[in-house]
């Protein structure tokens, strides 16, 4: 007994080996677990090695980050003062300078609004009106004409507001529309649900830069004499009716998800169809759908850079203009990877919270 | 007691669902067809009014603008009809060669994911990540940009093998000169091609009478390797390369893969393999441990465990939106527009604004599209189809 107990006393004893626990274990089941995995290993590292330092070099240690373009090019590194220098252009195109604080404003509301929205406890009828609030006051803020604002002609915006403001409103009107579209291809009325159907094929069929041509060069002509609308509105119109249609498709399998037997107990109880979808089946099934919705808006975000293509001035445009210029001609990839950083950063931070929001729903049902 | 026809009657006809739904989809048609009208007249309006022509007419014109490459003989002095054919030859081929690529290097990344060596599953999460979340069109630009701004004119070409030549026009490489044994070399590997099915069939059906396996995949190996380079020898062997060499500005003879067609290759095939990635990822991890230890405990082979029961179960996750993903690619193709690479919308477009002719032009792209979108979806139907759960 007593010697029992000293053996049991005697950590070294009931310890396991050194190479099973700790940073040594770790490193031997995930590195160096049998000779092909320490092979490739080994491998990976001698390219991280030979890839990794000249990288770095020339990001940071042989880079120039505020200096004039003939520096830069005497330098061997990256030349980041292409974006220090033109900061303010490749955010805010052709704005106004002096007025550029109201783009801004505009941003950091929206940021703020995302923010506040992000905690699952705040949603509710209230943040409904505070976002319908937000959006007025952003339009507003780019818009001018009101309140001793000075008007801002629409082809001024351009840059990260203009890029915001397409995906912002493109998934705002999108939304309704696509699921009133869902509706109506569920619906058990022949010609709505073959409307509903020809429209979400066709659309889902065709690549976004066709819409975009029809918005630009056939759209003038199916308006009568003397009406135009501005290329921004067609633009944005072009990607509220494409994103509308992808929408649709993903609301539909929330639609299917939904089990007859709720059908079945909202007509029993005698409520009318609208009550029945506003008051039973939408709410579940949106529910379940938040998660791809979420997808939908990340690539929309990203599908908005294609109004490039169609001579929009957004944040791709403002950036190739910069590079345009003979100044600053050849560091291209400065300034695309400048920008890429800001899609990934928008786009990684809203498909994070997909996840987590996935990850919340999945334990509440 | 009641009979369906005293309800219908008692009610009034706004109250009966019947009826009802017959107001609402007149009233549907009805505003399509008005909208439909109000724009079909305006445009008529502004046609006559600006002096557009309408109709097809044009693709029997002369188009009079050159394509910078084409897989059919093209020049300036053929029609419209022979350059939006290009058009749609170079998209195919953009997308046939970068759906096989993706194909490859998304299963490879997939897999990696997965894999137990940390380093490797963590390259890849980042690959998936980063890729995915950045627009494809700024990728195409930052790729074009590297092969048009950083690699150096076809005089200083960075040659890092020989008869391989990498500069600012492309990437130029040696190829074989024609030769007519090339040709029956293609026949012997179909050949060998059909040879591997009728052999898989051949196996599995003698697998199933007897229970005895057959080496399939190291003959089918053997054959599909073996035929041609059998025939290359029998043919005499022809070796005679046409290497590319610096005349002038530019490289004379060889293959050349312009930047543009490169640029957008590289970026459509990194860009859509980081989503099959994902894909194959989670097809793979569909099947249950469960199943991986029931063929252990059978004591099938590691090799057969993936082949007879993983890959079977995990393919029928993955294929659906597998084909989504490659016909996403085929309509990212249509991006070559921005780079200057002549696909189909970019040769459209020139025709656009040489004709005037919007409508039909659009048309025509939208058209192209649906019917690519519609052959992907009935080759999808078909396959869900063959390889539907077969239910007791």
């Amino acid at each position: 007994m007593e010697k029992e107990k000293s053996i049991l006393s005697d950590e070294s004893n009931i310890r396991p080996p050194a190479t099973q626990v700790g940073v040594l274990g770790w490193t031997k089941k995930n590195l160096f677990d049998g000779p092909w995995n320490t092979a490739l290993t080994l491998l990976i590292l001698f390219f991280l090695w030979k890839v990794i330092p000249p990288l770095i070099n020339w990001f940071f240690i042989e880079s120039r980050w505020a200096s004039t373009s003939a520096e830069c090019y005497a330098a061997d590194g990256a030349c980041w003062s292409i974006i220090t220098y033109n900061i303010r252009f490749i955010i805010f195109g052709l704005f106004p300078p002096h007025l550029q604080w109201r783009p801004l404003t505009a941003m950091l509301l929206l940021a703020g609004m995302l923010f506040y929205s992000r905690d699952r406890r705040h949603w509710g009828k209230g943040l409904g009106y505070a976002w319908a609030v937000a959006l007025f006051v952003m339009g507003l803020l780019m818009k001018g004409g009101l309140f001793g604002l000075a008007p801002v002609e629409s082809t001024q915006w351009s840059g990260l507001p203009l890029t915001l403001m397409l995906s912002v409103f493109g998934m705002v009107a999108a939304y309704p529309l696509g699921v009133m579209l869902a509706l109506g291809r569920r619906s058990r009325m022949p010609a709505i649900k073959s409307l509903s159907v020809v429209y979400i094929e066709m659309i889902r069929g065709v690549p976004l830069i066709s819409l975009l041509f029809m918005s630009s060069v056939m759209f003038p002509l199916f308006l009568p004499e003397g009406i135009t609308i501005n290329k921004i509105l067609r633009a944005q119109v072009a990607i509220i009716l494409f994103t509308a249609a992808y929408i649709a498709e993903v609301v539909r399998g929330g639609l299917q998800a939904i089990s007859r037997g709720q059908y079945e107990a909202a007509e029993s109880l005698g409520l009318n169809y609208y009550q029945q979808m506003r008051l039973i089946i939408l709410p579940q099934a949106l529910k379940i759908v938040i998660p791809p919705t979420v997808g939908i808006l990340i690539s929309a975000f990203k599908d908005t850079s294609l109004v490039v293509i169609i001579a929009l001035y957004d944040l791709l445009k403002t950036t190739q203009s910069v590079l345009s210029n003979p100044k600053w001609m050849g560091f291209s990839a400065e300034a695309y990877i400048f920008i890429a950083l800001i899609y990934f950063i928008c786009c990684y931070a809203m498909a994070s919270y997909s996840r987590r929001l996935e990850r919340e729903l999945g334990a509440n049902t | 007691m009641n009979s369906p026809d005293l309800t219908r009657s008692a009610v009034p006809f706004w109250n009966d669902p019947d009826k009802r739904a017959v107001v609402y989809q007149i009233l549907a048609l009805g505003m399509v067809g008005l909208l439909g009208y109000y724009l079909f007249s305006n445009t008529l309006a502004n046609l006559e009014r600006q002096s557009i022509a309408t109709g097809f007419g044009f693709m029997d014109k002369e188009a009079a603008f050159e394509i910078g490459e084409s897989p059919i003989p093209y020049s300036a002095a053929h029609t419209y009809a022979r350059a939006l054919l290009v058009g749609v030859l170079n998209t195919l081929k953009v997308s046939f060669i970068g759906i096989i690529f993706t194909v490859l290097l998304g299963t490879f990344v997939g897999i990696a994911r997965l894999s137990g060596n940390w380093l490797l599953a963590k390259l890849s999460g980042i690959y998936i990540e980063v890729l995915q979340d950045i627009p494809v069109l700024l990728q195409l630009f930052f790729w074009y940009t590297i092969f048009y701004e950083i690699l150096p004119s076809p005089r200083q070409a960075v040659s890092p093998f020989a008869g391989v030549f990498l500069s600012n026009r492309g990437l130029v490489f040696a190829v074989p000169h024609y030769h007519p044994v090339y040709a029956l070399m293609g026949i012997a590997f179909l050949a060998a091609w059909a040879g591997v099915f009728l052999l898989r069939k051949w196996a599995r059906r003698r697998q199933e009478r007897t229970g005895r396996l057959f080496p399939v995949i190291r003959v089918s190996l053997l054959m599909v390797l073996g035929l041609p380079i059998g025939v290359w020898i029998v043919g005499g062997a022809p070796l005679s390369m046409s290497v590319p060499a610096l005349t002038g500005f530019n490289f004379k003879g060889g293959m050349n893969i312009s930047p543009e067609f490169a640029a957008l290759l590289l970026g459509l095939v990194l860009y859509t393999s980081a989503f099959v990635a994902e894909i194959v990822r989670a097809g793979i991890q569909s099947v249950s441990h469960g199943q991986t230890e029931a063929a252990m405990a059978i004591g099938l082979r590691p090799g057969q465990i993936l082949n007879l029961v993983i890959l079977p179960q995990a393919l029928r996750v993955i294929i659906p939106p597998l084909t989504s993903q490659m016909l996403n690619l085929t309509k990212n193709s249509s991006l070559a527009v921005a780079i200057g690479y002549p696909d189909f919308v970019s040769v459209a477009n020139t025709t656009i604004n040489q004709t005037g002719q919007a409508i039909e032009g659009v048309a025509l792209i939208m058209i192209v599209y649906l019917c690519f979108s519609l052959l992907t979806s009935l080759f999808m139907n078909w396959y869900n189809k063959k390889m539907a759960l077969v239910e007791r």
